[in-house]
């Protein structure tokens, strides 16, 4: 964007977060360039109302879901490094990784999406999707378009359709269970150009 | 030292007796003797030469980069219907209690995701980026040194940009700006005649080609029978201050805005002496009713020129045309749209206002190597039956865009700086509402 000389090399920990992210350096500048736009205090880290200043974010159902997930409990600002991490979940899955025992999972494995996905409708973080949890997610994709019995319906339906050990929550493996067919790996990439 | 300065003093009275005669007199007159022809002609040449050049030396890399497109991702094009149809191809439709699959968030989060890596407001108000490179020291990006020749030709380009032509420019500017002020003031003094108005279009016009071949402008104007006539207004889509001068140059338009101080306040009240415009307090600008007022009396009057707005209220970076405030389209007037488009190789016209003040961004303007730039002039509209200020303005827009070649937003350019309302997820909800409970409300209350 523009005429900026600026290079990799003026970003902290650039290489690491290369290596472990996957991201290539002009991505990393380009993403680097994104966070400084939205911190428009200029103080290095992120809040969650930053995020206001993008429209289409505002216009999502789940927009604060997916601004919380930035966030580790607990912690109100988040760092460039924690910010690429995040978005590295939707890189392309490499098709030809061969993985030995001691590498770590990377960030853009199919586990890794659908425990994102997963942390969308666990808002506490607990491991469990709780039928509260899911109403609440469910109100804010349907907004007022849907009166209240409509919503303990298809809350009621999709519980009972995922939940196998009959706890009332639905767990991080049923949740995958469920969602076996699903292909993931295109459903959850963002594709990076050049 | 005598000698010294009686030289200095011969060379600038000669340096500007060849401006008036070459520049100034068929810009007043309105021919021209074919210098800025050979100059694009040779510029053109120089360029594709370049992009040969480098095209060659980068063989394999460019495939990607034949889309002029800004940006960092590619954007699915799929609807919220298609996207979740896929999602949900998996499993079977349930009899009872909506069609919800847990898979559905995928798609939110990923378009939220999306628009948190780049959204679709804040590209364009970024300059657009470049195919290849034009010899320019601040499109400069990635470009490695490819050969000698190369590099020697983009010396003497900037030699030639910042040595011969920014002088060059900046002084028919300003001959320019002083001769809008001194013509329109004395023909302010003329009593009502029909010569008046005459002579205030003439002076008009040769100061803004003045201006325009201060700039190295290249225009070229298309369906001209379309052009906005008296009691109308004319809108435009806005990509820098330049577009008044752009559109200036052929024909004579009232302008709109606010009351500034300084130079600007001179020239607006130099203007104001010789036809009528229409300069707005800063306290009135809030009081719309009194904007629409003034506005209709002046479109009601069939003898005053037709008024120009921008509708978008702000710069936008000309790959796309933002929403267009619904105020001018309530007046009830002929609407005459007119498409700009600027040609990006030449030099990039956009005004990024929060990166640059109004006197840097001139001079970016006058060191870049020209300013070419296309105006379509589309056919009247007028306001329908049935269809409010807002639909109409979508209207117009659309026109625009299609003519101009440039992308159709509903975003509200203004909002680059400010928070979007809550009541906009509503639009997003009852989208997907009705793919969830929207066909079975009839089984929803057989079954409860």
């Amino acid at each position: 964007m523009g005429s900026s000389n600026s290079s990799v090399n003026n970003i902290p920990n650039a290489q690491e977060l290369m290596q472990e992210t996957g991201f290539s350096a002009a991505h990393i500048l380009r993403l680097h360039e994104r966070f400084e736009f939205l911190d428009k205090h200029k103080c290095g880290q992120l809040r969650p109302q930053d995020f206001g200043a993008v429209q289409e974010l505002a216009l999502n159902p789940i927009g604060d879901s997916i601004i919380s997930a930035f966030f580790s409990p607990g912690q109100e600002t988040v760092d460039f490094a924690s910010f690429v991490r995040i978005l590295a979940h939707f890189r392309p899955t490499d098709r030809n990784q061969s993985r030995d025992g001691a590498q770590q999972e990377p960030a853009n494995s199919s586990i890794r999406k659908l425990k994102f996905a997963f942390q969308m409708y666990d808002q506490d973080r607990d491991g469990k999707i709780s039928r509260a949890e899911l109403l609440q997610v469910l109100r804010a994709m349907l907004g007022i378009q849907v009166t209240e019995e409509q919503l303990q319906s298809i809350a009621e339906r999709a519980i009972q359709e995922a939940d196998l050990d009959r706890d009332d929550a639905i767990s991080f493996d049923e949740f995958r269970k469920s969602l076996e067919k699903v292909d993931i790996d295109h459903k959850m990439s963002i594709r990076f150009l050049r | 030292m005598e000698d010294f300065w009686a030289a200095a003093i011969w060379a600038l009275e000669i340096w500007l007796y060849l401006i008036i005669s070459t520049i100034m007199i068929p810009a007043m007159f309105g021919f021209s003797l074919g210098i800025s022809e050979t100059y694009m002609t040779i510029l053109v040449q120089t360029l594709e030469w370049a992009t040969l050049k480098i095209q060659k030396a980068n063989a394999d890399e460019r495939t990607l980069k034949s889309s002029p497109s800004n940006g960092l991702i590619q954007r699915e094009d799929g609807s919220m219907e298609k996207e979740l149809e896929e999602l949900r191809r998996s499993r079977p439709k349930p009899p009872v209690g909506g069609d919800f699959t847990l898979s559905d968030c995928f798609y939110f989060t990923r378009r939220g995701i999306e628009s948190i890596v780049e959204d679709e407001v804040t590209q364009r108000f970024s300059s657009e980026e470049l195919v290849s490179w034009n010899l320019l020291t601040r499109t400069n990006n990635d470009f490695q040194y490819i050969s000698l020749k190369l590099t020697l030709v983009y010396g003497l380009g900037i030699f030639v940009r910042y040595c011969i032509l920014a002088p060059l420019r900046i002084t028919l500017a300003c001959i320019g700006l002083t001769w809008l002020v001194i013509g329109t003031s004395a023909v302010g003094l003329l009593p009502n005649w029909r010569i008046k108005f005459w002579l205030s279009e003439w002076v008009h016009v040769m100061c803004y080609r003045i201006c325009a071949r201060g700039l190295s402008a290249t225009i070229r104007y298309h369906n001209r029978e379309n052009k906005p006539k008296k009691g109308g207004i004319c809108v435009a889509n806005h990509t820098s201050p330049i577009d008044i001068v752009i559109l200036c140059n052929d024909g004579c338009y009232a302008m709109v805005g606010q009351v500034h101080g300084g130079l600007m306040g001179v020239i607006q009240r130099a203007m104001v002496r010789s036809c009528p415009h229409v300069w707005f307090e800063r306290a009135e600008m809030k009081d719309r009713h009194l904007v629409t007022k003034r506005l209709k009396d002046h479109v009601n009057d069939k003898t005053k020129l037709p008024i120009l707005i921008f509708p978008e209220g702000t710069c936008v970076n000309n790959t796309s045309v933002m929403m267009f405030k619904k105020g001018s389209f309530e007046i009830g007037a002929t609407i005459y749209p007119v498409a700009i488009k600027y040609d990006l190789k030449f030099g990039d016209a956009f005004w990024n206002s929060s990166k640059y003040s109004m006197v840097s961004y001139l001079l970016r303007m006058m060191t870049s190597w020209a300013l070419v730039c296309n105006v379509w002039y589309l056919p009247a509209m007028h306001q329908q039956e049935g269809e409010d200020a807002v639909q109409f303005a979508n209207r117009v827009k659309s026109a625009i865009a299609h003519r101009g070649g440039l992308v159709d937003l509903q975003w509200d350019g203004g909002l680059k700086r400010a928070k979007v309302k809550e009541s906009f997820k509503e639009q997003q909800q009852k989208q997907y509402s009705s793919m969830v409970v929207g066909d079975d409300i009839v089984l929803f209350h057989n079954t409860t």
